[in-house]
């Protein structure tokens, strides 16, 4: 009895070491952005456990990193973010020598200006800002952002209730950059934004509801993501997503490393793994957005090139812009605008 | 700036509650209340701190302090002056030439106003609306009385938040009601997207706070008074005006508070019903702190709006003194 008991404890003893033993890796992702079959077949692969952590809005997400050091050993924050982050100096360098599939990144997206020299990021995916419309209800063609402002479509526009994305689109029809410092030029898109609330065209300032709404044939045209607009297309065949010639935003969510990231081999396994073709397409299958993997593109095929929601052409993507972080002081001025257009009757 | 770490003076507020909290026990023990009875209204006093008293703390801290935590009162110029923060960077930057872009802000003050006239409006028609079906209800000749009560409470069941959605779907230009319209034949209406249709979603969520303080009043009024009055030779309008009405003020007051409280705060319908093209305050206070992460000026803004409703409050109070319509005023 006493030797079974002392058996006991002793392995009651070893079980902490054992758990410590095993291999981790803590994920903090956007919500739903993941086919979560491949992160068991990461784990039957590696042996690696991964613990997979959601949030809602990227603020938050730099907010719990900076606030529980440690807990987070892969982030997937978009690149003004990941810019911030870089000066902020919460980013550990990435050892490429770990991360042979990186090199599949497509060439637009190497070099990228929120981490120019490439240490600190690979893209996990990607897309555009542009115009969901209904084909049934215009018969313009849309090819200028123009077209949110013509009043022939009174009434039958959704605008993004998000201050960067709307100001954004607004200083690139007046063909400044949607980085802007200038102030002339701020005040300038407030006008015209204010103008096209006074003349009655938007229908709405919404976020996560215009894609059903859209489903549903409720507004000629709408601001959206090139993801909600396939998701809208796959389920209305109406539907036609289109980014204007003056150029619109281009965005990135990025995998990063927090500098305090205790399994920070394991995470750059876990980006390798996910930057490898077959794995890359079936996130991009699911999630729907634009694929920065070069293999996972070939792979994918007709299919994929000849969509245009996720395969803008190269000159279009030329002429947008990603978004640069904006120092809160000057963001200030963003805000306030953006108020003043809400506020307007 | 999101930062819930205190400054060492929070942590002493925090501890001298905790304090106060046991000193309160201890002395309420000595006076003879009785241990039990003390002890018993402990988890409602501990409830109260953490979850009332502390946060209004909270709110008074961050609205008087700026981001690196140092008293200020930029805040509540932010109120009056929504550009108050984006002018300051403006100056800087343009120097002189940046004086034809500063211009004073009047979004807070504007939704402000709007957010009191709307819960005017919902208070109004809901005391108009309301009213009369309190009396149903609690009319002793009415058979359908407790059949009114109950569907009143049923949807009550229900989360306002679905409810609200659930008013979208109808009101759509692809909702159901649109869509009867064209079967018939007819042209859609555009009924959503605009301020009545926040208002219809706000009568609609807060009616049943107006409707049953004042049937609870009425049905605890003893209605040989109202027999008295027609024995006395009043009509059936002279008792409902000279006898009821004057019984019923305290349930109407009650029922006011209760109307108007969540209306001026109401946030969400906005978004929902009228497409985010009015903000009222609630919508507003959410996005400094959800959008701008500016919990300073979100704090002073629910700081203010906090006093407007104690005020309210208080001269509701002069008109129930009693509290006898529930003592919600």
């Amino acid at each position: 009895m006493k030797k079974i008991l002392s058996v006991l404890l002793l392995l009651v003893l070893l079980l902490p070491a054992y758990a410590l033993a095993d291999e981790v890796v803590n994920v903090f992702n956007w919500e739903d952005y993941i086919d979560e079959a491949v992160l068991e077949q990461f784990t039957a692969e590696t042996g690696i456990k991964v613990n997979y952590m959601n949030f809602t809005t990227v603020e938050d997400m730099i907010v719990q990193v900076e606030a529980n050091p440690g807990a987070f050993d892969l982030c997937f924050p978009s690149d003004y973010i990941i810019e911030r982050m870089i000066k902020k100096d919460m980013l550990a360098e990435i050892n490429f020598d770990n991360v042979p599939n990186a090199n599949q990144t497509i060439p637009y997206l190497q070099n990228p200006a929120y981490d120019p020299d490439n240490k600190y990021s690979v893209p996990y995916l990607w897309g555009t800002v542009g115009i969901l419309y209904n084909t049934t209800k215009v018969d313009d063609p849309v090819t200028s952002w123009d077209i949110l402002w013509n009043p022939k479509y009174a009434s039958n526009v959704f605008m993004l209730d998000s201050i960067r994305d709307s100001m954004g689109i607004t200083l690139k029809h007046l063909g400044f950059s949607l980085n802007t410092h200038d102030i002339p030029s701020i005040m300038a898109a407030k006008q015209k934004l204010i103008e096209q609330k006074q003349s009655g065209i938007v229908k709405a300032y919404q976020v996560d509801e215009t894609k059903d709404k859209m489903v549903a044939g409720e507004a000629a045209l709408a601001v959206v993501w090139s993801g909600d607009a396939q998701y809208a297309i796959d389920l209305n065949a109406d539907l036609a997503y289109a980014v204007p010639e003056e150029g619109s935003n281009v965005w990135v969510d990025g995998m990063v490393i927090p500098k305090d990231a205790k399994n920070k081999e394991n995470a750059e396994k876990l980006i390798d793994f996910l930057c490898r073709p077959e794995i890359a397409k079936a996130n991009c299958e699911y999630v729907r957005y634009a694929c920065p993997n070069a293999g996972a593109i070939e792979l994918m095929g007709e299919v994929y090139t000849s969509n245009p929601v996720q395969n803008a052409p190269e000159e279009l993507l030329n002429k947008c812009e990603f978004f640069h972080d904006i120092e809160p002081a000057f963001l200030s001025i963003y805000e306030a605008m953006w108020m003043e257009v809400k506020n307007t009757k | 700036m999101l930062d819930l770490s205190l400054p060492w003076w929070g942590w002493l507020l925090m501890g001298a509650g905790l304090v106060g909290f046991i000193a309160m026990l201890v002395v309420s023990i000595r006076r003879n209340q009785g241990v039990k009875r003390s002890l018993f209204a402990s988890p409602y006093t501990l409830w109260m701190i953490i979850f009332t008293v502390l946060p209004v703390i909270l709110i008074g801290y961050y609205a008087f302090t700026d981001m690196n935590g140092n008293f200020t009162l930029d805040n509540f110029r932010n109120f009056w002056d929504s550009n108050y923060e984006s002018n300051k960077v403006i100056m800087q930057a343009m120097g002189e030439a940046g004086a034809a872009y500063v211009s004073r802000g009047t979004v807070n003050v504007d939704t402000l106003v709007y957010s009191l006239w709307m819960a005017f409006k919902c208070t109004a028609i809901c005391l108009i609306a309301g009213y009369p079906a309190a009396l149903f209800m609690a009319d002793r000749n009415m058979k359908l009385g407790p059949t009114l009560v109950v569907l009143f409470i049923i949807p009550m069941w229900m989360n306002f938040l679905l409810r609200t959605i659930a008013w979208m779907s109808l009101l759509e230009d692809s909702g159901l009601i649109n869509s009867f319209l064209r079967k018939l034949g007819f042209d859609g209406v555009q009924l959503m997207y605009n301020s009545n249709a926040v208002l219809l979603g706000m009568v609609y969520n807060f009616l049943p706070f107006m409707v049953f303080p004042i049937y609870t009043v009425l049905n605890k009024m003893d209605f040989r008074l109202s027999e008295a009055a027609a024995d006395l030779g009043c009509n059936s309008w002279q008792t409902l005006y000279k006898v009821v009405m004057p019984l019923s003020i305290p349930g109407v007051i009650s029922g006011i508070t209760m109307v108007f409280m969540p209306s001026v705060t109401t946030f969400f319908i906005p978004r929902m019903l009228g497409g985010g093209n009015t903000m009222m305050f609630g919508d507003l206070i959410e996005s400094k702190f959800l959008v701008e992460g500016n919990w300073n000026v979100g704090s002073a803004l629910s700081l203010i709006m906090m006093v407007l409703i104690l005020i309210s409050l208080s001269i509701l109070r002069k008109a129930d003194p009693n509290g006898e319509g529930g003592g919600i005023a």
